[in-house]
């Protein structure tokens, strides 16, 4: 029987004011372990104020061959983009 | 190096089973110096290669360990042993890294321990030679280091995404240990007559071994052509070789010593040094596990993980019994 630790995925925050971003994996036993590995692992070098980890098997993901039909219907709506519209450059503070 | 195609075989060409059409949008992609991910397609043998190649570099990381660790306790100062402890556990997290890394493509943690541990998996032949002296250590963090540096930073680019991410921060990390090495280096050269000689005969031990670290001539390569499309090299093993040595002999002459090599000298023509034949009679006996040392790097790996059993097994217990204890009170 495998006992090996599950695996958890990191995330950093690296300053205050900035959203955690994923740094990468370990694995540990527990959440508590976990942390620590993450921050003996990742954050050697001040790398982050706050560290999150999450067990890899809750993180929900979308089909990678899902892609195109996810994404690609927002590449037609460019009139989500300011640049879309023509404004006189003689109007000012729009 | 640490990701040295060590098979002298040509590896199997892609399965014909497998889509001609997701081939063929795969390649696509790697020319275009996309990223591949954990769960984008991809063929078999590009896995396969990945995993060999991503997991032989883990376990050099880890196995790096084993010549400077012993060394921490003999460190001449309190500032050199800190230094020394702080490089030893970031080749311990490198590994980390690049288990996490192979882990995505679909293999174990447990299958890869144990295929270093009997002696399955290959790792960088350059950790089975000795450290005798403490300029040992000052040439590991130049030479060893440098190669490594040489070999990884075009891998930060290299075509699969958790590959390429940990050489980003592997590449970051390990500069540090380089400089650390020269500092070493020039502090003996620049020290008394016996410590000058203890630099000298290092760098005469340690030179060959390095430029072995690039593996195998070109054209003893048979993978790389496949290896380069596939974006997984980027440079062959002369090439990256040619430039190592450039770069590092005007070091070696700052520093008063002499590489050991009688045919070194620089090409005014072509603006490369020439050196001489390597023995990879040498090198290929090594990788077979016949280092100087190769019994000892992996009988001391193996302790290690095992005196280590009993706490594995006291946290994944601990871990089971606040798991059963929040189950009942739930």
């Amino acid at each position: 029987m495998s006992n090996e630790w599950p695996l958890w995925e990191v995330f950093i925050r690296t300053k205050g004011g900035l959203s955690h971003r994923h740094a990468g994996s370990v694995r540990a036993p527990d959440a508590e372990l976990a942390l620590r590995h993450a921050r003996d692992t990742y954050t050697r070098r001040l790398e982050g104020v706050s560290l999150w980890v999450v067990p890899s098997a809750q993180i929900v993901a979308s089909d990678p061959h899902q892609a195109g039909p996810l994404f690609e219907p927002a590449e037609s709506k460019i009139y989500r983009h300011p640049t879309f519209y023509h404004v006189p450059d003689n109007v000012k503070h729009i | 190096m640490y990701t040295t195609e060590l098979q002298k075989q040509p590896s199997k060409p892609v399965a014909a089973t497998e889509p001609q059409e997701l081939i063929d949008a795969f390649e696509a992609r790697v020319a275009a110096d996309e990223f591949i991910e954990p769960k984008d397609w991809m063929p078999a043998a590009y896995r396969r290669t990945l995993v060999r190649q991503i997991s032989q570099h883990a376990h050099s990381e880890i196995v790096g360990m084993l010549p400077e660790g012993n060394w921490i306790g003999r460190a001449p100062s309190l500032r050199r042993k800190a230094v020394l402890l702080a490089k030893v556990q970031d080749e311990g997290g490198h590994g980390l890294y690049l288990y996490a890394a192979a882990e995505t493509l679909g293999t174990s943690r447990e299958e890869m321990i144990e295929a270093l541990h009997t002696g399955k998996a290959k790792y960088s032949t350059i950790f089975n030679y000795p450290t005798l002296t403490w300029a040992d250590i000052g040439a590991i963090g130049w030479l060893v280091d440098g190669a490594a540096i040489m070999n990884q930073v075009p891998l930060q680019r290299t075509s699969y995404g958790p590959y390429a991410r940990a050489m980003v921060r592997v590449c970051k990390e390990e500069s540090f240990h380089q400089r650390q090495g020269y500092e070493i280096m020039m502090c003996m050269a620049n020290g008394t007559p016996e410590q000058k000689e203890m630099a000298q005969d290092a760098l005469d031990r340690w030179w060959w071994p390095s430029l072995m670290m690039f593996g195998p001539p070109d054209d003893e390569s048979p993978n790389t052509a496949q290896s380069m499309r596939w974006r997984i090299k980027r440079d062959t093993n002369d090439e990256l070789r040619q430039h190592f040595v450039d770069v590092t002999v005007p070091q070696a002459e700052f520093l008063g010593l002499k590489v050991p090599d009688p045919k070194l000298r620089f090409n005014e023509a072509t603006g490369h040094y020439q050196f001489g034949e390597i023995d990879w009679a040498e090198f290929w006996n090594v990788v077979k596990g016949e280092g100087p040392v190769a019994k000892e790097r992996m009988h001391d790996r193996v302790k290690a993980w095992d005196e280590g059993a009993w706490v594995r097994d006291a946290a994944a217990a601990h871990a089971a019994k606040q798991h059963s204890t929040r189950q009942a009170a739930e």
